[in-house]
């Protein structure tokens, strides 16, 4: 028996609109609302809708034969609220036939796996959580954004509770191995690790419309016979493809859908295979072996690693900046701020920044809304430095008086500590003044002592400043908190507000 | 192969960009064997580098008149009857083997110098339309002179003279379009100048334009066949490094550089208006305004009724070295031209380091990728990008690594390929 797991992936982003080095300060919204809205609409009904009764049709058709997974971006579900609310209706359909898992990702679509385990580990919480509300059931496996993984990615995921997690069947991890089988993580073995076949998932995903391509028009036949030729031992094959690719990437007169439509049928016409989800495939399969991955693997170009998110210097600053402020945006609750956040941490950002598309062309062209790389690096970082900006007006001042309060109490203390030092070099330079020719005379014990006397002094002295100065930093300290609670506190009707306007939409 | 080419002005003595890239191309030239060529220009100062060609001197061909008397000057084709009228003083006998070829026609008065000389003062001027007269007339009679296979020349100023020289020689002629009347005047062009262009692009054999920008204008504005224009882009020479510095940059305040001449064609108020967005966000910075041109005094004054001049500096017109010491204290550099066929300054720029903004409406941004490209009208684009790359550090990182690498990948031997490639074409016909 031979399984075939298919799994979709749907994700869209929050475009940030044009903002200017002279918005900063001056405005505070960030996205392009005409561009999300109407990319959306377009998206929805020339992909998601018809995919999706597409979908529908085949399981009902198929009975318990056809089964499929995806994954759906927190910002994809956001949008779908705002924009397309049909869309989310017709998963939810799809979710009821019970055909259908849901897996979990990071809520934000961001590659916090690769900065922060803490952050990583509560937007991975935040997302299954509401995929729990709104399809049913609680998600099981674990998807990362642009498939990254590694062995500690995977420990994080078990650690979790999740049974397996997908990733991409890149050749420099697999080596001579074959991705058609069931493996495990290298630290937690109990953590089963899917992995995509990419020649299969692109001839789908990337080259079905190509009319260049030697194997052009596939046909579902051609398809199984490619899947039936496989190594008979092989157990699962793992088509791991953009939802998109359905009426978007390829449209619909590509025969894309109509593919799709006699897919199941032209496998269910050899008896050796079937459909499962990819918990239902974890469960039933034993792995082979352990993968080894100790630098995060992706799905995407052919070096599968970040460098289409990572890869040059903007994209690096990029990250680390917005990485810098995690510990600020966790103290804050403020629903706008922590929206933003959310959406700013979204990988296309990096994605706009890479240097790639000058070399790999079109896959980084799609969707792309800015003319260059640069172009790119530059609004985003205008509206990284405003959104710094309002988060250090919100939490950051305090912090940063606290820190120059201590500054300046650090200072103070090393001028006394020196000046101190200057007395006790005044004063043991007296004493050879006094007596040189005494001292030459005395015996080495005596002047030691006598050394260990004066710093027995200064170091009474310092002990007398330190604990006053701690003492009053502390008091400074207190006293500083005092109001910021009472504003925070006073403030917190006032985001509620704000946050209940802001998720009206919902 | 031989070529004869006619310039305008060579280097060191050039007041734009098309005798760089004459130079360029010559030197990328010299280095295909088979390929020969004779450089006219009308005037010759002595200084000129010559290891690469021949450098010929309109001037130095002494006419036997010291008057020659032309009708309607811009008639050029009447040169051919006309030419055989000033003789050229060389050898008694050359003098006698030309003037038996002599031709009737109508009569032409120059005004010469004493020894019989055609004098040309080889600058932009007043006196233009009879300098490009003068040396056609001229060209003519060297076309007669020596032998060469394929007549090449730079810009309208040229055009004629190629002309005249196709037509005693009747070989095969080649124009090289660097800019045209509508990029020079932004529009407003001048009808004397126009018919020079469109005679030239008529009558030449093959058009080379340095950007399809030019080539579009040259198609669309002057209605030539497209078949008949190819696109050859310019390069830049590599740099040639200086460390004695006269002066280095003081301070800690970044500079952002534009330079060229400042007339409507390259763009000065936009960056003036940009900088003015810039300066009233961030006060680290100081913008420097380097040429000279018609503009200029316009230029202060916009400034100064800004309030900017204490941030905005001008230096007039830089040359040589100065070019690049200019380069060399900028943070960045901006070329936001309003119409630039081609643009070879920002590759000199990206050659010191230094990142650069480019029009969309320049030749050279259909070849770059590592710049920042606008449109010379959007000023807060133009000034986004000014302030994103001062402040956001990855960006210069970025365009210090692949700017330079990129601009050492545009060589003037790839160009003069491409250009022998266009000659072998055009033999074949």
């Amino acid at each position: 028996m031979k399984t075939i797991c298919l799994y979709f992936q749907v994700h869209q982003p929050f475009r940030i609109r044009r903002y200017r080095f002279f918005d900063i300060g001056d405005s505070e919204y960030y996205y392009d609302d005409y561009a999300n809205e109407s990319l959306m609409k377009k998206i929805a009904a020339k992909c998601y809708l018809p995919a999706n009764q597409l979908m529908l049709e085949l399981i009902e058709k198929h009975g318990n034969g056809f089964k499929i997974a995806y994954s759906i971006s927190g910002t994809a579900l956001d949008q779908f609220e705002l924009y397309a609310p049909e869309v989310l209706e017709s998963f939810k359909r799809l979710a009821d036939t019970g055909m259908v898992e849901f897996l979990a990702e990071t809520h934000s679509h961001s590659l916090v796996s690769l900065a922060d385990p803490d952050e990583f580990r509560s937007q991975v919480t935040r997302h299954s959580e509401r995929i729990e509300t709104l399809f049913g059931s609680k998600p099981k496996v674990f998807r990362n954004t642009e498939l990254v993984y590694s062995d500690e990615i995977g420990s994080l995921i078990a650690d979790m509770g999740f049974m397996a997690m997908l990733s991409e069947g890149a050749r420099h991890m697999l080596g001579w191995k074959s991705p058609n089988y069931l493996y495990n993580n290298a630290i937690n073995p109990k953590l089963k690790v899917l992995l995509r076949n990419f020649m299969l998932s692109d001839d789908i995903a990337f080259r079905f419309s190509n009319r260049n391509w030697d194997q052009w028009p596939l046909t579902a036949e051609k398809f199984v016979t490619w899947l039936k030729n496989k190594n008979r031992k092989e157990d699962i094959i793992n088509i791991f493809i953009e939802y998109e690719t359905f009426g978007e990437h390829h449209s619909a007169e590509s025969g894309i859908f109509d593919f799709f439509r006699v897919l199941p049928r032209a496998a269910f016409k050899h008896k050796e295979f079937n459909f499962l989800t990819p918990s239902e495939a974890v469960s039933r399969l034993q792995p082979v072996d352990a993968i080894h991955v100790p630098y995060p693997a992706s799905w995407a170009d052919e070096e599968k690693d970040l460098s289409a998110w990572l890869g040059n210097d903007m994209q690096n600053e990029a990250f680390s900046k917005l990485n810098e402020l995690r510990s600020l945006v966790r103290k804050t609750t403020d629903h706008i701020i922590l929206t933003d956040w959310h959406y700013l941490q979204v990988s296309d950002h990096l994605y706009y920044m890479s240097t790639k598309v000058f070399s790999d062309g079109e896959v980084h062209k799609h969707y792309n809304p800015y003319e260059s790389p640069y172009d790119a690096f530059i609004n985003y970082m205008n509206v990284l430095s405003d959104f710094t900006r309002r988060l250090n007006k919100l939490v950051g001042s305090k912090e940063a008086k606290t820190d120059q309060m201590e500054r300046m109490l650090k200072e103070k203390e090393e001028q006394i500590a020196s000046l101190q030092r200057m007395i006790d070099e005044m004063r043991e330079a007296k004493q050879p003044i006094v007596g040189p020719v005494g001292i030459a005379e005395k015996p080495r014990g005596e002047t030691s002592t006598l050394a260990a006397g004066t710093q027995g002094i200064a170091k009474g002295t310092a002990a007398i400043t330190t604990p006053l100065s701690a003492v009053t930093s502390e008091k400074i300290k207190n006293k500083l908190r005092e109001p910021e609670e009472a504003e925070t506190g006073k403030k917190k009707p006032q985001s509620k507000i704000s946050s209940s306007s802001a998720s009206g939409n919902h | 192969m031989r070529v004869l080419m006619f310039g305008w002005e060579f280097p060191p003595h050039i007041s734009g960009g098309l005798g760089t890239a004459c130079h360029g191309l010559t030197k990328g030239m010299a280095h295909i064997p088979e390929l020969d060529v004779i450089f006219v220009v009308p005037k010759a100062w002595g200084d000129e580098d010559q290891s690469t060609i021949q450098l010929l001197a309109a001037e130095n061909f002494p006419v036997r008149k010291k008057s020659v008397e032309m009708r309607g000057f811009l008639k050029e084709m009447t040169f051919l009857e006309i030419h055989s009228r000033i003789m050229p003083y060389m050898s008694p006998e050359e003098y006698e083997k030309i003037d038996k070829k002599r031709h009737s026609g109508s009569s032409i008065y120059f005004n010469t110098e004493l020894i019989g000389k055609l004098k040309f003062t080889g600058k932009y001027g007043p006196d233009l339309f009879q300098e490009i007269a003068n040396y056609a007339l001229i060209a003519g009679v060297i076309a007669e002179d020596l032998s060469f296979d394929i007549i090449h020349a730079h810009d309208w100023l040229a055009y004629p003279a190629g002309i005249a020289a196709k037509e005693a020689s009747g070989k095969p002629l080649v124009i090289h379009v660097h800019a045209t009347d509508f990029d020079r005047s932004g529009g407003s062009v001048n009808p004397a100048v126009f018919e020079i262009e469109r005679r030239g692009m008529e009558i030449a054999d093959k058009i080379i334009a340095v950007s399809n920008l030019t080539r579009r204008t040259i198609i669309e504005k002057y209605g030539i066949d497209p078949s008949r224009v190819v696109t050859v882009y310019n390069a830049v020479e590599p740099s040639r490094l200086m460390d004695d510095l006269k002066f280095r940059k003081k301070g800690n305040d970044k500079i952002v550089t534009f330079l060229g001449r400042i007339t409507m064609q390259k763009g000065p108020e936009y960056f003036i208006e940009a900088a003015n967005k810039v300066l009233k966000k961030s006060s680290n910075v100081r913008f420097v305004m380097a040429g000279s041109g018609d503009m200029f005094p316009r230029m202060i004054k916009h400034a100064a009724r800004l309030g900017i001049t204490d941030k905005f500096h001008f230096t007039g017109f830089l040359k040589g070295p100065d070019v690049h010491q200019m380069f060399l204290m900028s943070d960045l550099y901006v070329m936001p031209s309003v119409s630039e066929p081609f643009g070879i300054s920002p590759l000199e720029a990206m050659q010191s380091n230094v990142p650069v903004i480019i029009s969309h409406q320049s030749g050279v941004s259909e070849i770059l990728k590592h710049a920042i490209k606008i449109d010379f009208w959007d000023i807060d684009a133009m000034a986004d990008a000014i302030y994103g790359i001062l402040h956001y550090g990855a960006l210069s990182e970025m365009f210090k690594k692949y700017g330079k690498s990129e601009v050492a990948n545009l060589k003037w031997e790839t160009s003069a390929l491409l250009v022998k490639e266009i000659y072998d074409e055009v033999l074949c016909q």
